[in-house]
Formats: structure tokens, sequence, C-alpha cells
């Protein structure tokens, strides 16, 4: 049988890289195929030559061993190809009918007949088990809900080839279970599936086979169950990675941060943190458990100064910093890399040094008298870039021009820097590959050695229990669990995150 | 002397269809454009060049139709060159619109110059005459208000329902505001997102030329510099307070031709108010609705962004 899918020596470049250099990749029919490999390691552009999006500079593609050649996704569609982007490409004011059915509309003479995607939609949705409501908009409904419509929408066009772009960077842990589910249905459906990701666990989860990546090399194909994670990551990386990062034993000393009884409102005006009191000592890294949305944005909010708390206390040290403001609060000695690194952590239109600034920008060395000292912020940019190793083609680009990794490692960067003694780590390494992640992992036990005061938040339980000296488990704005981690495990902490 | 009891008539609110009739076209025309992504605030500038075009064309041909005819080819002459700019060239959109403002005042003076050897206006020419609408005419009420107006005029009012069910209910207005909201999943799924946005802004100019020519040959029956006195802005504005809805741009433009009308009637009937106050009436009205529309108004998400293809 021909390979549903054979790309040979593809080549892509982009200003400045390399995207895809030579890049061959076979996907047999009714394959669940994994495709490994770091951020910017190449797979995206890959899948975007495939889905018709961009242009290849060289290369061939064959489907079931016929060449093709795409100008646009409208020929790649025809072909049977379709992708679900990392990014949804869903239009937010439009309804889950109008999303589905755009490009491809169903009509009654000149108007759009919108009962009849509203029956189609209906009739795949419960063909495949992809709950969703045509008439919502898609802007009120959830990421999950969004990424079903996105699924939806390929299969409308009768995608025989599905591409997954890290289909589960957005989801929740049992929104992910559940996507598994919904991937082995379509693999028996008899499609094809291509599925982008960089998280290990998952390529043994769901892969029948996965090609790895690395700048835009292939490394090799294997099957998946030939191979381990260590293999895998190895591959990926290119040398031998800490999954699991090691902390030595370290003596906490006194308190640096305490919150008493806070409560809070979120942006709806409910309450959001209930009655919250816990302290972080010098020396240790207390994490904070919980499904998204159980009020740990308000929290960290809170304590930085970016929301104001209904009543509560917190105090940095012996210091009440429950009134001050932000800026008051970094100069107290509060750092902050936050949850959302593209809306509060960078500005993605600066320049690295202008962002490198923020926070800085009002004390010396970097002004001088009324004026910026502009050597000075790029000394302390390219020493940063250096020190932190952050991928840039040099500091005078925007921010958005770097991949997520980078961006976050210039926040953590500039955060750790203010060389603060209390530092909010807000899911830190959200979206971020192994490599990326292993560095922020090791820089959070770094400032535990340096006796710092680590709070870190995630919902990653794997980063929670590896760094973390103490756990408290956050449920619906409350803490409804607080242990030592070396008493905490996964199932323990999954029945209290749960409000069991 | 003052006689307010002639203020309110059947007069005014015809008076009211015709002041909205140069608004209105605008403010369709901005929908058409910035619900394609395509921001215009070049309106004023394309309606003055077609008010202009269309004066020459009926003034050589003596027929008031040849006249919207050049002002339609003119106004997509004029969209053509803001589209090109704007889309192909991913110029900066404000910018391109006020060039097209500035060009809007420049050339047709030029012209004027060039043309008929006058600095302001042009010679008088054919205008459209208005259009008696049977049975409608003779009725009550209405028949005073709407039943005997410039075809412009009729034509605008039926482009609000045409308008509305072409972005609203067609695929094709589907797409047109899909790349407005969203261009790069409009691509995915194949639309074009340059070409939608072309469209969009040709309709955009066909639309601003109507209101232009209405002015020159069926309101007047010549060019006047600067004619428009602004109505492309307000026009704007009439979209805005609308969300970019064509029923509620029409709202708006009712309440902006009231005022207009009003303040007309208010001059001819000698009402001691203060006339520069009365003509200012519409324009502080347009800022005051829109000021109390601005809080809620929800443009398009991709307004004034180039699309670039990946």
């Amino acid at each position: 049988m021909k390979p549903a899918v054979e790309m040979r020596n593809i080549v892509k470049q982009f200003p400045g890289v390399l995207a895809n250099d030579h890049i061959s990749l076979t996907v047999e029919k009714g394959e669940i195929h994994g495709l490994l490999g770091e951020n910017g390691a190449g797979k995206t552009t890959l899948m975007s030559i495939l889905s018709g999006m961009s242009v290849p500079d060289e290369g061939e593609i064959l489907l079931n061993g016929t060449p093709i050649q795409f100008g646009n996704c409208e020929d790649a569609i025809k072909q049977g190809i379709g992708m679900v982007h990392q990014h949804f490409m869903l239009v937010p004011v439009f309804t889950v009918a109008e999303n589905i059915v755009l490009g491809n509309e169903p009509h009654k003479g000149l108007q759009l007949d919108i009962d009849q995607a509203r029956t189609m939609v209906n009739r795949l949705s419960s063909h495949y088990g992809l709950k969703v409501d045509p008439d919502s908009v898609i802007r009120d409904i959830s990421v999950g809900s969004q990424q079903r419509v996105e699924i939806l929408k390929v299969l409308s066009r009768d995608a025989k080839i599905i591409i997954l772009d890290e289909p589960t960077a957005v989801l929740t842990p049992q929104e992910v279970e559940e996507f598994y589910i919904v991937m082995r249905a379509l693999r028996e459906a008899g499609n094809t599936i291509i599925f982008i990701t960089h998280k290990l666990q998952e390529i043994q989860e769901i892969t029948d086979r996965t090609t790895v990546l690395r700048d835009g090399k292939v490394v090799g194909t294997v099957n998946t169950k030939d191979a381990d994670n260590e293999r895998l990551a190895r591959m990926m990386v290119g040398r031998d990675v800490v999954l699991h990062v090691k902390k030595e034993e370290h003596q906490a000393g006194k308190v640096e941060l305490r919150v008493e009884n806070l409560f809070a409102k979120d942006a709806r005006g409910l309450p959001a943190v209930k009655d919250i009191s816990f302290e972080v000592r010098a020396g240790e890294v207390v994490g904070i458990a919980g499904v998204a949305g159980n009020g740990q944005n308000e929290l960290v909010e809170v304590i930085t100064g970016l929301r104001k708390q209904e009543s509560g206390k917190i105090y940095l040290g012996d210091r009440d910093i429950s009134k001050m403001t932000t800026r008051e609060r970094i100069y107290a000695g509060l750092a902050h890399v936050p949850q959302d690194r593209q809306r509060r952590g960078l500005v993605m239109d600066f320049t690295l040094v202008d962002n490198f600034l923020l926070g800085y920008e009002d004390s010396p060395p970097f002004i001088e008298g009324p004026m910026i000292n502009y050597r000075e912020a790029e000394r302390f940019s390219e020493r940063s870039i250096e020190m932190f190793d952050v991928r840039t083609p040099g500091a005078h680009v925007t921010a958005r021009t770097l991949s997520g990794g980078n961006q976050q490692k210039m926040i953590v960067a500039r955060e750790f820097q203010r060389n603060p003694t209390v530092l909010i780590a807000a899911q830190p390494t959200r979206g971020l590959d192994i490599a990326a992640t292993e560095f922020v992992h090791e820089e959070l036990i770094e400032l535990r050695a340096q006796d710092k005061a680590v709070l870190l938040i995630s919902m990653e339980l794997t980063e929670i229990l590896d760094l973390s000296d103490r756990i408290l488990v956050i449920y619906e704005g409350e803490i409804v669990g607080s242990m030592k981690a070396n008493e905490a495990t996964p199932e323990k902490l999954g029945l209290l995150m749960a409000g069991g | 002397m003052a006689n307010w009891s002639q203020l309110i008539s059947l007069a005014l609110f015809s008076a009211t269809i015709r002041s909205l009739t140069p608004v209105l076209y605008p403010a369709l025309a901005g929908i058409f454009s910035e619900r394609s992504g395509v921001l215009n605030i070049g309106l004023e500038g394309m309606m003055l060049i077609s008010a202009f075009a269309a004066v020459v064309g009926s003034y050589y041909s003596g027929n008031a139709w040849i006249g919207v005819l050049w002002a339609i080819a003119a106004g997509l002459l004029t969209s053509l060159i803001h589209a090109f700019m704007c889309i192909t060239l991913k110029a900066d959109q404000a910018i391109v619109g006020t060039g097209i403002n500035i060009l809007g005042i420049g050339l047709p003076s030029y012209l004027l110059l060039k043309l008929f050897g006058s600095q302001g206006i042009s010679p008088i020419v054919n205008r459209l005459s208005k259009w008696r609408i049977p049975v409608v005419v003779d009725l009550p009420v209405i028949g005073p208000i709407l039943g005997e107006h410039s075809p412009l005029a009729y034509i605008a009012l039926i482009m609000v329902p045409v308008s509305w069910f072409v972005l609203f209910k067609t695929p094709f207005g589907l797409r047109l505001r899909s790349v407005g909201e969203n261009p790069s999943a409009a691509d995915s799924v194949g639309v074009n997102v340059y070409l939608m946005r072309y469209i969009a802004v040709m309709i955009s100019g066909v639309l601003a030329s109507l209101g232009g020519a209405f002015l020159s040959i069926s309101y007047l029956a010549q060019y006047t510099r600067m004619m428009t006195a602004g109505r492309g802005f307000i026009g704007l504005a009439a979209m805005i307070f609308g969300r970019w809805n064509p029923w509620g741009a029409l709202i708006a433009c009712l309440i902006f031709g009231f005022a207009d009308a009003l303040q007309a009637t208010a001059q001819a009937a000698n009402v001691p108010i203060p006339p520069q106050f009365l003509l200012a009436l519409p324009y502080i009205l347009s800022i005051v609705t829109l000021i109390g529309a601005m809080g809620r108004a929800n443009p398009p998400a991709y307004v004034a962004k180039p699309y670039e293809k990946a």
C-alpha cells in the first residue's frame, strides 16, 4: 500500500532561519504519526506546507503515491488534507455553524442556508461524538469546545489526513483524555492523523510512529512502542536531558511571604479568592496545585498588586505590603513571572532592550538625569541574553519575533536579576519545550539554593511535585489541602484538585 | 419674525430624507470597507472626487445619468488606489485615507481651474430630476414625506436592506466579514483575503461616489469647493454609532438628517437663534451621539491591519 503522505526533501527558508532543511517524512495510511520536536524545530512549518498555507522552496509531496502541488489551502482541502492549527483559525464573533461552513457554504439561491449548515454540524457532531452547539458564538464557548469546532471544520470538508498542531496545549487534563478518545475514533474511521507535539507523554500515549525533528532536520522515525522517553528526549534535544530536576536538601529559613485571610473577587465581581492564608519561607518552594480557573490568577494578581483584595493582609518579611502599589512591591523585593507572558510579561512590539528595561527604567544605572541610559540598558540586555541563553538574532529585534520559550527566558532573566526575596512564578513553563522547561526548573531551584522564597503556581502536577518543598491545593478559591512534597502523590493531589 | 410653528411640518421630514442621503452613502460605504478589515477614512475625498466627476459627466453629455456613471467610475478608481495602497502595498490605512482626502480637495480644484477656468464653482449642469413614486405620492402623510425625491435618495434607502442582506445573509457576506474578523482563519479555509478586501473597498468606492453625485447633480446642479462639508466623516460616525450594521447606521443618519433639516428650516423661518449655531447643530449632535455610542462600539477585529500571508 502506498503511504498516505510522502514529503521528500522539503526545504523552506525564512529570513535568517532555515526552517526546513531537506526534510523527508512518510506517513502510512490509518496511523497516528507523531511529529516531535522543540519549539522552532520546524514542525509547524512542515505541516503548513502540507496544508497549503505556505509554499516550499524545494522538495515534493506525494499523496497516495501521486505527486501533488499546492498553491493554497483550497487545493489541499480538495485533496483531503485538513489542519487544526495551534492558534485556532476561528472567527470569534461568528457562530459555530458559520465557522464550520465558512468557505464552503450551503446556500439557497443567493442566501446562506443556515438551517442546512446547522443540520450538517449536528450530524457530524453526533457521528464523531464531538459535542458542540451550532448556534453558540465562538467567543462565548470554552477553549475545548473551540477545538472541537476546529476538528469538525476539518471533518466537514471530508479530510482524510488530519494534522493536529499541539492540540493539547490549551486543554485541561480531563479535556486531554476526551481528546485522546476522539483521536482514536478518527483513526478507527480510517483517517490518517499527524500529531504535532513537544510532550513526550502524549507521544507515548497516542501515537503509532513518531518522527523527531531538530533544528529543521529529521533526526529519525521510530515505532513509538520501541522508544522510551529518555531516548526520544535525547533525539529531540540532541543531548541527555534531565526530565526530572534534582534538588538538594535545603533548610528553609525565616518567613519571607505571608498571606493572611485574603479575599478577592474576579473580573465579573464574583468571589475568587476565599480566605486564603499561607506562608513561604526563605529557601523554600511552595507549589500551588489546582485546575485552571480556581482562583490562582486572582491570587497572584492580588499578591503582586495587580488586583485589589477585598480584605486580608500580605506581608513581605515583616512589612505589610497589602496597600502598596505594584511598583512599591517590586522595590520591596517581590518579583513576578506572570502566567500570560504576552499580555503581562512583555510588550510584544518593543525591542528586547526596552523589554529588559521594564521595571528598571527609573532606577540607576539605567537613568542619567532625566534620560534613559541606553548604553547601560544594552549592556544589561546583552548580558541577560548571554546568561539565560535567549536565542535571538540580537537585542534590537521586537519580542514578538522570538519563540514562546525564548520570550519566557527573557522574562525569567529580567525578574531573576531583580535579586528578589520572593518570586512568584505563575505557570512558568507553560508552552515551553523540554530544554526551556529544564532551564526554568533549574533556575527556580537555583533561587531556592540562594535562600529566596519561591511561590510556584502550576497546572502541571509533575512540575509541582518535582520542584516544591510544600504543596498547597487550591479549589474554588480555597486552599483545600496542604502537605509536604514527599508525602504527596499525583493521586492524592488529583483528588483534592477535583474538590474531593 | 420667528415662526416656531412653521418648524415642524411634513416638509421637515421630507427634508430629513434629503439631508440623510449624502451621509447614508458614506456610512454604508464605510461598513463594507471596514467589515472586510480595511479602514476607509478617505470617504470624504472619494465623495468630493466623484461629485466633481458627476458634474463633468453631466456637463459634457448634457445627461445627468451619464454624470452618475462618471461619478461611479471616479469612485471605483479612487477606491482602487486606496485598495492597492492598503491591501497590496500594506501601507498605513489611516495615512492612505488622509491622502485620499487631501487629493479630494486638491484634484477637483485643479481640474475646475483647468476645465472651467473657475476657482471655486463649476458651471450649472443638468441634474437628476426627481422621481414621483406613483400611489405612494398620493398617500396622506407618507406621500409628502417619501413620495417625491431624487432617484439617488431612493437608491440610498434601498441600499440599507440590500447591504444588510448581502453582509449578513449571503455566503459572500460571511466571507467578507470573516476577512475583517480573522483573515488567517478565512485564508485557512480557502477564502481569498486580498480579493475579498479589494471587492469590499470597491463597493465602498461606488457607494461613496453615489453620495458625491447626489450632492453635485441632484441636491445642487454644480460642484462647489469642498461641498461635502464633512459628510464623509459624519457617515463614518454613523457607521460607528450603528455598530457597523446598515440598520443602525440608518438610525444615526436619520438623527443627523433631521438635525440638518431642522437647522435649514429654522433658518428659513427666522427663529431667533444665531445661524452659526444652527449650522453647527447637526455636527454637535453627531459628536454627542458618538460619545454615547463609543463605549459599546465593537469594530471588526482586524480593521486597519494589513494581512500578511505566511
